[in-house]
């Protein structure tokens, strides 16, 4: 970590140069411009290559590897679409639990996080540690335990366990209280409170508002690991109407001989990413815009 | 950042199906078996009626039903699949199956309810331990009936009392006396009996470039290749001389079910892990022509390994069954090789199988004449069989529709330049002998082909990558001691 | 005496806005987290169908795992993936978020560029190591890429090699988060009051300057917190290394991490063993984030 600090410094500072004029800002835009291009260009093949391989047909994939679209597209959808997947309910069903599960998570995180940021209590500073240290617990084995629960409690099957531990978010949380710790000044709170509101509603009218980017941004990001979890709703979803574009990939994939077309496969994932842009493109503005730019005065 | 952690670790998905390529499933083989994922404790079952229904509906409908044996009186048939092929199978092939919707068919006035879950990250066997483990206490309707199960791991289900042996159901030796009797000893268990049936037979063989054949050997007869890989020396002596034209003989994947199949004795004896001399032939014959790069180390279904269908990949053969030559060679593709006719089939060194799905029925079942016709009908029924060969290019497990297939003349392939090869399937299905399979097979095979990867690429000695298979065997099944 | 009564009725609050977390925590975490640790003094796996266990087996499977000398290995695998992942992804982060904030430099298009970086994380890893195979096969296009620049004579087994498969690793890890961490970092200095940048450039202060005096120290919250969850995020890395390698972290498991060891244990249903390791595995973790934090934390506290 302090190497890549030191990187930083060495970085910029070669970049900034010693004296600020017209000439060295130019150099610098154009090694910005470069590097952006690079990035770009990293970021976004991806998806041509996704692209490409969504058009080719099962043989042609086999062959490898290719930089030229075929003419298959509509051809591997009209075989997925007709295929026995219900892609529509799977599209439906993705929807619902990301988007319950991302408002769910970076609501009650950052109520979670107000808690802390805002109030003393004598637990205070106790849960802090306490749920810094639930972040540190891998996932892995927990994720045992979580379905027996589940099977105990009767959610086999339901979308319940996939959205409501969402509500517990230690990460998000986390997010949100350094969030608050460099945004959020308690004085604004204290006039809220000279003004007679009352603590719920200065949450919700002043707090949650002022949090915008910051909520914006991890609900982006709880909405695309939600969209592509495969492992929990592929052990707690068993009935084929119910289930989510990662399980219905899968069970592509694991079509027998007969029926194996990795066009499909393709062309499903296409679809299944198709979306998460779009939602992805909307919320980004609130992180591009910058529309809360200066909305605290430090 | 536990919750994009948890998004990211849980997303986290199913190469080892992807690499499967072609094969999905059924054809892929232990060496490609998707990545132990973490596993489930879930109590899946399918949709069903609650119990007061079953057992109202149960009253009713015993005064039409005769019933034969005790527990006949089901309403819904739970089949449990990892894929829709058995359902499509049944669906075209099994009198009186109506589909109703994606996992939803009735039988009369049964309703058959199909619970696929893909076997990616292992969900297939987990849901499938789950829900047999609770079979005694579920609702009658809730029950498994029926289950599909792979070779690779048959056993570890056959050998336990949730399996319900044939005889039980009243399906005699007699009735599949026609079967090849490798495909029984796969379903057999500790104490002998029968517990399972497949429609299928996937005895493989060596599938040859005839124009690399004819450059190396001089000739492309199906019987002159045969002499020149009749047995692993002459193998070994064949690869070398390929390797001299320019070919590459296949990958050491390729070649690992033929000797694996063919070891003298179980992976675990008396609770300690045995290595085959069958296997340490592998490893040292894969070694010497890996060494003189007349092997290669490529992973089935992988872009390399398949670039050898094409005359570019300068590939003297693969390793495969009939499904394999059929549906793996993109004969449909311009360019290939089984688009020219350039391949040609002989039964290789040694005889083994590759593939293949076997019905076995769940203890507990309530249908058992309903289980019992069906088993009947879609794996010893020569009609049905015949069907199943013509229509959808299945080896079929009938000795005698084979030897009609193998006398006629459209059994003769394109692909294979015209060459029936059905003689050469049912003369290798007889010879395949799989009494030395064990339930540990699946986890094995996998742990072995990998170790010795590392081996055949210089990366360990050999005796690190034994150590490192036996650390590996020790993980899977904490219970077997190894060295 | 009425103010202070007034003080205790808002505080009050505190607890009330924590009952979602603590309630969905405990039902949800708590009950699985406990059994887990539960499970970690008994002998309880499942060979086939048959179930062993649980019997009360004391310490021995923290033994088994300490004794065996595996845990170090794998831990330094994982750090060492990491660390060639994080270094590239923060200083491309910190670059991007400093050019983006910098008022003198003017880029075009940032909006753009802004919203390009994070794409990488809309696919899913198992889709991404499709392509990876793909282009880094032996006949795929980087291998012909550099057998035609003359790079290399004959191609490259990328998954063959120590390193070639831990770079590949890092770079699949970076290529997918960095954007992720420069979102991050932005919506950090998203919350900078803007006037403090232009108060600085009137007095003559450089880019470097800025980046340093002003943009660095306010972003620090984040900072944090970007180093501690990628540092817990790195430690738990799985996905990646498990689906490039096919489970194996080979060549002679150089790639293998902490969670893919740990998932090993999981195909016998090791509930015993597993629980042992998933404790070690949190006091590593809970090791590493203090000496980040402190490191972070201290030096700068006034």
């Amino acid at each position: 970590m302090s190497a890549s600090t030191t990187a930083v410094m060495a970085n910029t500072s070669l970049m900034a140069g010693q004296k600020e004029n017209g000439a060295s800002i130019r150099v610098r835009r154009i090694i910005a411009y470069i590097v952006l291009g690079l990035v770009t260009f990293l970021c976004l093949f991806w998806f041509y290559v996704l692209f490409i391989n969504a058009t080719r047909s099962h043989q042609e994939l086999s062959g490898g590897f290719t930089a030229i679209p075929s003419t298959h597209l509509i051809e591997n959808w009209t075989n997925l679409k007709n295929g026995t997947l219900p892609i529509f309910n799977g599209i439906f069903n993705s929807l619902l639990i990301a988007v319950v599960t991302a408002v769910f998570s970076t609501y009650f995180s950052t109520m979670t996080a107000y808690a802390i940021h805002a109030y003393d209590f004598k637990f205070k500073k106790f849960m802090f540690t306490f749920i810094l240290m639930v972040m540190m617990i891998p996932a892995q084995v927990t994720a045992l335990g979580f379905l027996q629960l589940i099977g105990k409690m009767g959610l086999d099957d339901s979308f319940i366990p996939l959205t409501i531990p969402a509500i517990a978010a230690p990460s998000v949380f986390f997010y949100m209280k350094q969030y608050m710790d460099s945004t959020l000044p308690l004085s604004l709170i204290e006039a809220a409170r000279i003004d007679g509101s009352g603590e719920f509603r200065t949450f919700n009218s002043i707090v949650v508002p002022l949090m915008k980017p910051a909520i914006a941004v991890q609900a982006i990001f709880t909405f695309v690991s939600s969209w592509n979890n495969y492992f929990t709703p592929a052990l707690v979803l068993h009935t084929d109407t119910k289930k989510t574009l990662p399980i219905l990939i899968a069970q592509l994939r694991a079509a027998d001989w007969l029926k194996f077309d990795m066009g499909k496969v393709y062309v499903m994932i296409a679809f299944s990413i198709f979306p998460v842009i779009v939602v992805y493109l909307l919320l980004s503005r609130y992180i591009v815009g910058g529309v809360t730019l200066g909305g605290v005065k430090g | 950042m536990k919750r994009k952690l948890l998004g990211v670790l849980l997303s986290t998905t199913m190469v080892a199906g992807v690499i499967a390529g072609c094969g999905g499933n059924n054809a892929a083989p232990a060496t490609e078996a998707p990545a132990e994922e973490a596993s489930t404790e879930d109590a899946a079952e399918a949709p069903a009626e609650t119990t007061e229904e079953a057992t109202e509906d149960a009253a009713e409908s015993t005064e039409e039903a005769t019933a034969e044996v005790a527990a006949d009186e089901g309403k819904v048939l739970n089949i449990y699949a990892w894929n829709e092929e058995f359902k499509s199978r049944l669906t075209d092939h099994y009198k009186g199956y109506e589909e109703v919707d994606a996992t939803h068919g009735k039988i009369g006035d049964v309703d058959v309810v199909w619970n696929i879950t893909p076997s990616e990250n292992n969900a297939y066997q987990n849901n499938l331990d789950e829900t047999l483990l609770k079979q005694d206490s579920a609702a009658a309707d809730e029950k498994i009936d029926l289950f599909l199960v792979e070779a690779d791991y048959a056993l570890k289900y056959v050998d336990t009392d949730y399996t319900m042996p044939m005889a039980d159901l009243g399906i005699t030796d007699a009735d599949l006396a026609d079967q090849y009797s490798y495909t029984q000893a796969i379903v057999t268990d500790s104490n002998g009996k029968l517990k399972g049936s497949s429609w299928q037979a996937c005895s493989a063989g060596l599938i040859y470039n005839r124009d690399a054949a004819k450059e190396v050997l001089g000739t492309d007869d199906p019987d002159e290749v045969q002499a020149a890989v009749a047995d692993w020396d002459k193998y070994v002596e064949t690869a070398k001389a390929a390797e001299e034209k320019g070919y590459t003989m296949c990958s050491v994947n390729d070649t690992y079910r033929t000797y694996s199949n063919n070891v003298s004795g179980k992976w675990v004896q008396d609770g300690k892990l045995v290595i085959d001399d069958n296997l340490m032939n592998w490893i040292n014959d894969s070694k010497e022509l890996v060494d003189a790069k007349a092997e290669n180390t490529y992973d089935l279904w992988g872009d390399d390994w398949a670039k050898g269908k094409t005359p570019d990949g300068k590939i003297f053969c693969y390793f495969g069954p009939a499904w394999f030559f059929n549906f793996c060679l993109d004969a449909d593709q311009d360019g290939t090789i089984a688009n020219n006719g350039g391949w040609g089939y002989c039964v290789g060194p040694q005889s083994y199988y590759w593939g293949g799905t076997w019905i076995c029925a769940a203890t507990g079942t309530d249908n058992a004449s309903l289980v019992k016709d069906i088993i009947l009908t879609m794996t010893t029924d020569k009609d049905v069989l015949k069907e199943i060969a013509q229509a959808d290019a299945d080896c079929v497990n009938s000795k005698t529709v084979l030897a009609e297939l193998a006398a006629d003349d459209s059994g003769n392939l394109a692909l294979l330049g015209g060459q029936n090869p059905y003689k050469q399937l049912a003369e290798g299905a007889e010879k395949v002998d799989l009494s030395n399979l064990s339930a540990y097979d699946q986890g094995c095979n996998e742990s072995f082909q990998n170790a010795a990867k590392n081996y055949f690429e210089g990366n360990a000695t050999l005796d690190e990558a034994l150590d490192m298979f036996k650390k590996a065997v020790v993980e899977k099944y904490p219970e077997v001691t190894a060295d | 005496m009425k103010k202070k009564s007034k003080v205790v009725s808002y505080n009050k609050w505190g607890y009330i806005f924590l009952i979602p977390f603590v309630v969905v925590y405990l039902v949800f975490q708590m009950i699985p987290l406990v059994s887990t640790i539960y499970n970690s003094f008994f002998e309880n796996y499942r060979s086939g169908l048959t179930q062993v266990g649980p019997n009360f087996v004391g310490l021995q499977n923290y033994l088994t795992i300490i004794t065996n000398g595996d845990l170090p290995t794998y831990t330094v695998n994982t750090l060492i993936m990491w660390v060639m992942g994080f270094v590239p992804q923060i200083i491309l982060s910190l670059l991007l978020g400093a050019w983006f904030t910098d008022p003198s430099l003017r880029l075009k298009a940032q909006g753009f560029f802004k919203t390009v970086i994070y794409m990488p994380n809309l696919i899913m890893a198992s889709a991404f190591s499709m392509l990876f195979f793909t282009l880094f096969a032996n006949t795929g296009p980087i291998n012909s890429l550099l057998l035609q620049l003359g790079v290399i004579k004959e191609a490259y087994q990328f998954m063959s090699h120590v390193w070639s498969v831990r770079s590949l690793v890092a770079f699949m890890n970076c290529v997918m988060w960095f954007g992720n961490t420069t979102i991050l970092l932005m919506a950090g200095m998203m919350g900078i009051d803007p006037s403090l940048f232009e108060a600085a450039q009137v007095d003559g202060a450089t880019a470097t300057q800025i980046f340093y005096k002003i943009t660095l120290p306010l972003l620090k919250p984040i900072l944090i917190f970007v180093m501690i969850t990628s540092l817990i995020g790195g430690l738990q890395m799985f996905d990646v290394p498990q689906i490039l390698t096919n489970g194996t972290g080979d060549p002679m498991r150089s790639s293998m991490t902490l969670i893919m060891y740990l998932n090993k244990h999981l195909f016998s249903k090791n509930y015993g063993l597993g629980g042992a390791l998933s404790v070690f595995m949190f006091i590593i973790t809970g090791i590493l984030s203090l000496i980040v934090f402190k490191f972070t934390a201290s030096p700068e506290k006034k």
